[in-house]
């Protein structure tokens, strides 16, 4: 029995860990994640309270959603460049990633103007104010992942080191993904609890 | 003392260490900036969370000076305090909405800046490298920055205190409608966004330094070290940082939709309600006051426990060393943390009982609050029984921690009064409430910290502190927060409200004037012990007694395997190999066994 224990134990000890930049990204998912459920339950809570005003939602939303999904995509697609050692698709790709989050959050502005003519405002408390405010801090999250690989891609432009560690692709990518769901989560929220 | 007998135990301890600076030098240089101000080195950074959170601890405590000098003397005017603190303290006498800004401040600056930055920012950076046998944190570079989050987050609260109309002043909860609008008070204006930004920022700093405990703990743990034999303070920071990673987060999203309240116009918090100082009702529409209490406390109760847990770790291990057993009951004492993290998350209501909650609802967070007495209870028992007949050293470290099992039962029994819904209509809001979790939170949380401070002093800078003065700093302290708070139970009962500056001309209460003065007497002569501490402190890191031996204590973690001041990376050569778990105290007719020593053939099982 004892050795048995001790073999697993060697075993799992042998076993290649995760490692922990990706480790401690993944708890600092669940804390935004906590982050946006406080604003989404707090949204419910609101919602049941008189005085709760509600909006239109815009159909760039739609193409919003479309264009962050590709960016998903096309950020996989550079992971993949990038294991392949394909530098030159996986530096167009990182490219093209940023680009389509630099329009995701140009889509999502646009978005919020065609609500605020509506004539929502930041006066009352109703979807709409939850609803630049949640979107807004989502967008920001893109922003931080737009910064992120812009620093990727100068690394991949740097003639002075070449890495092929694939940690921080791999990170970003995550990341990346993680803001993706995250909006899409968000999307059906506010399609559904209307 | 039985740290003189080990004196002459290993005399060329040092001579590793200083190999290993040399050997460190060529890949990394380190000058004064990169050595003492951004250090990325975790003993460093541990350093400079200790001594801020001291800065922090003097002028908090300070505050509490300044008001218990009101409370205690209402009718006296004190020129000093004019000249001190100017237009606050118009003819010497406190004026009331500074006394608002000082309890406010006062309890901002030691439920945060305090016991979560100063507490865990300092044990959990030191310890966890050194006992799970790491060269330093999983992300030293974010290790850095949320020291120095809390660093800017401590220059915009200090900077707070200077702006005209005052530091906020609604409470350290911030309850709207004071905190969400301007014309309330003084204090809700400029001060009060400073206290947001601040504390935007602290949430920061601790979401920076809690991911990084979490995937240090869990990723980078030396050979052998499995999740069970790691020592107690390991797991409490855990807990700690899983805590401060889901709740922090949910405080930052109240604080957002406030700051928009204040500042955009939209009506999360405040409603049409009326305005006394521009005889004006609002603007605003529907908002609910009580949102913010829901998402303030959803944080607010696990703080708690964030700010009590790494104490609970820091006096189990140093009671296991101190009385020479093993802790009693390890596994129940690390469940008994996880079941106190799961139930941290599952009662913030009972902090609003009279807000209008419903009564049903009110009872099963009545049902869950008392729940948490039943970890209580076996961690209590665990270190009562750690006590028994055990070969005790009365340290300073262990009589903090011996002071903190006293306390944290004194406190703790208070709270089963306060838990309940029913007896909490009439105890809510009364001094009742500031005497229990004064105790169960600030009083003993200090005490871990302090019995973690004399214990790992040591290790920290290679110096021991003076004794003498801590006996006197354990004696005066024990007593002084008995004094203090245990009065303050019957003026709580007797229904005496907290936040008001002056009793005396309420018939109720004014019976209590000598009381008042008593607790005021005594808390200054407990401030004043305190700053004793803080002068062994900063005296012993350059004058105290030389550490000559690795392992001063016999201790069995790992951080005694390490040179008297180990340089950035720890250990000199390879990381030590785990075999055994923290507490082989006393075993087979052996004072103590190290974590580092393989399983003998005959040894017997613990």
């Amino acid at each position: 029995m004892t050795t048995f224990i001790e073999a697993t134990l060697t075993v799992s000890e042998q076993r290649k860990r995760i490692h922990p930049h990706k480790f401690t990204l993944w708890v600092g998912l669940g804390s935004i994640i906590m982050m946006f459920a406080a604003f989404t339950s707090a949204y419910i809570v609101k919602r049941q309270q008189p005085g709760w005003t509600t909006f239109e939602i815009p159909r760039t939303f739609w193409y919003s959603t479309l264009v962050i999904l590709a960016s998903s995509v096309s950020m996989q697609l550079a992971v993949r460049a990038f294991k392949d050692r394909e530098m030159q698709r996986y530096r167009r790709l990182i490219t093209l990633t940023a680009l389509l989050g630099v329009l995701f959050i140009t889509l999502q502005l646009l978005s919020f103007r065609q609500i605020w003519f509506t004539g929502v405002t930041m006066r009352g408390s109703g979807a709409g104010q939850f609803l630049y405010i949640i979107a807004g801090l989502h967008a920001l999250h893109v922003l931080g992942g737009v910064i992120a690989l812009l620093v990727l891609f100068f690394k991949a432009f740097s003639a002075r080191m070449r890495s092929y560690n694939s940690v921080p692709i791999e990170v970003a990518s995550t990341y990346w993904h993680f803001v993706d769901a995250l909006w899409i989560y968000l999307f059906i929220f506010f399609l559904w609890i209307h | 003392m039985s740290n003189e007998l080990t004196v002459h135990g290993h005399p060329g301890v040092a001579a590793p260490d200083i190999h290993y600076e040399d050997h460190e030098v060529h890949h990394h240089k380190e000058t004064f900036i990169t050595k003492y101000v951004f250090s990325q080195d975790h003993k460093m950074i541990s350093k400079q969370f200790i001594i801020t959170g001291m800065v922090w601890a003097i002028l908090g405590g300070l505050m509490s000076v300044l008001f218990r000098l009101q409370l205690g003397y209402p009718d006296t005017a004190f020129p000093f305090l004019e000249d001190l603190l100017g237009k606050w303290a118009k003819g010497g006498k406190i004026q009331p909405e500074f006394y608002y800004a000082l309890v406010t401040m006062h309890g901002t600056v030691l439920v945060f800046f305090v016991l979560t930055g100063g507490l865990s920012g300092t044990f959990a950076n030191f310890l966890i490298p050194l006992q799970i046998g790491a060269r330093d944190m999983a992300s030293p570079f974010l290790n850095m920055l949320s020291y120095w989050f809390f660093w800017l987050a401590s220059v915009v609260m200090v900077s707070s205190l200077f702006v005209e109309t005052g530091p906020a002043s609604g409470g350290w909860t911030s309850y709207p409608p004071l905190s969400a609008l301007g014309d309330a008070s003084q204090g809700s204006k400029a001060g009060m966004d400073l206290w947001i930004i601040s504390m935007a920022l602290f949430v920061v700093s601790s979401l920076l330094g809690g991911l990084n405990y979490i995937s240090t703990i869990l990723n980078m743990r030396t050979k052998g070290m499995s999740m069970t034999r790691m020592p107690l303070t390991i797991w409490a920071i855990l807990f700690t940082a899983i805590l401060g990673v889901l709740s922090f987060p949910v405080l930052l999203s109240g604080f957002i939709l406030l700051l928009f309240d204040r500042h955009a116009g939209t009506s999360f918090y405040l409603s049409d309600i009326f305005i006394a100082s521009t005889q004006k009702a609002l603007p605003n529409e529907g908002g609910s006051a009580i949102l913010f209490q829901h998402l303030f406390w959803f944080l607010g109760h696990p703080e708690v426990y964030i700010i009590i847990l790494p104490a609970m770790g820091l006096v189990s291990e140093v009671m296991a060393v101190n009385t020479r057993k093993p802790i009693f009951g390890y596994m129940a004492m690390v469940g008994s943390l996880f079941a106190i993290t799961i139930l941290a998350f599952l009662v913030w209501a009972h902090h609003m009982f009279v807000t209008g909650l419903n009564p049903f609802l009110g009872s099963v967070f009545v049902l869950l609050t008392l729940l948490i007495a039943i970890p209580s209870a076996i961690k209590v028992f665990n270190w009562i029984t750690t006590l028994w007949k055990g070969n005790i050293r009365f340290t300073p470290a262990m009589l903090f921690a011996i002071g903190f099992v006293s306390l944290f039962i004194s406190g703790g029994l208070t709270g089963i009064f306060l838990g309940n819904s029913t007896l909490d209509i009439h105890l809510h809001d009364t001094y009742f409430v500031i005497a229990h979790f004064h105790i169960v939170m600030g009083v003993s949380a200090f005490f871990g910290m302090f019995c973690g401070v004399y214990h790992w002093f040591p290790k920290m800078y290679g110096r021991y502190m003076n004794n003498t003065m801590a006996y006197i700093h354990f004696w005066v302290t024990l007593v002084g927060a008995y004094l203090i708070f245990w009065p303050m139970h019957y003026e709580g009962l007797a229904g005496m409200p907290r936040r008001y500056l002056d009793y005396s001309g309420w018939a109720s209460f004014n019976q209590f004037g000598e009381l008042n003065r008593f607790i005021s007497t005594v808390a200054m002569v407990v401030f004043a012990v305190q700053l004793m501490f803080v002068f062994n402190f900063f005296y012993s890191i350059f004058k105290g007694r030389r550490v000559t031996s690795q392992n001063p204590w016999g201790s069995t973690t790992l951080e005694w395997t390490a040179p008297i001041r180990p340089g950035h990376g720890n250990w000199p050569g390879e990381i030590p190999e785990v075999h055994r778990w923290a507490y082989d105290y006393g075993k087979d007719g052996r004072d103590f066994i190290m974590q580092t020593e393989p399983i003998g053939d005959h040894e017997s099982k613990h």
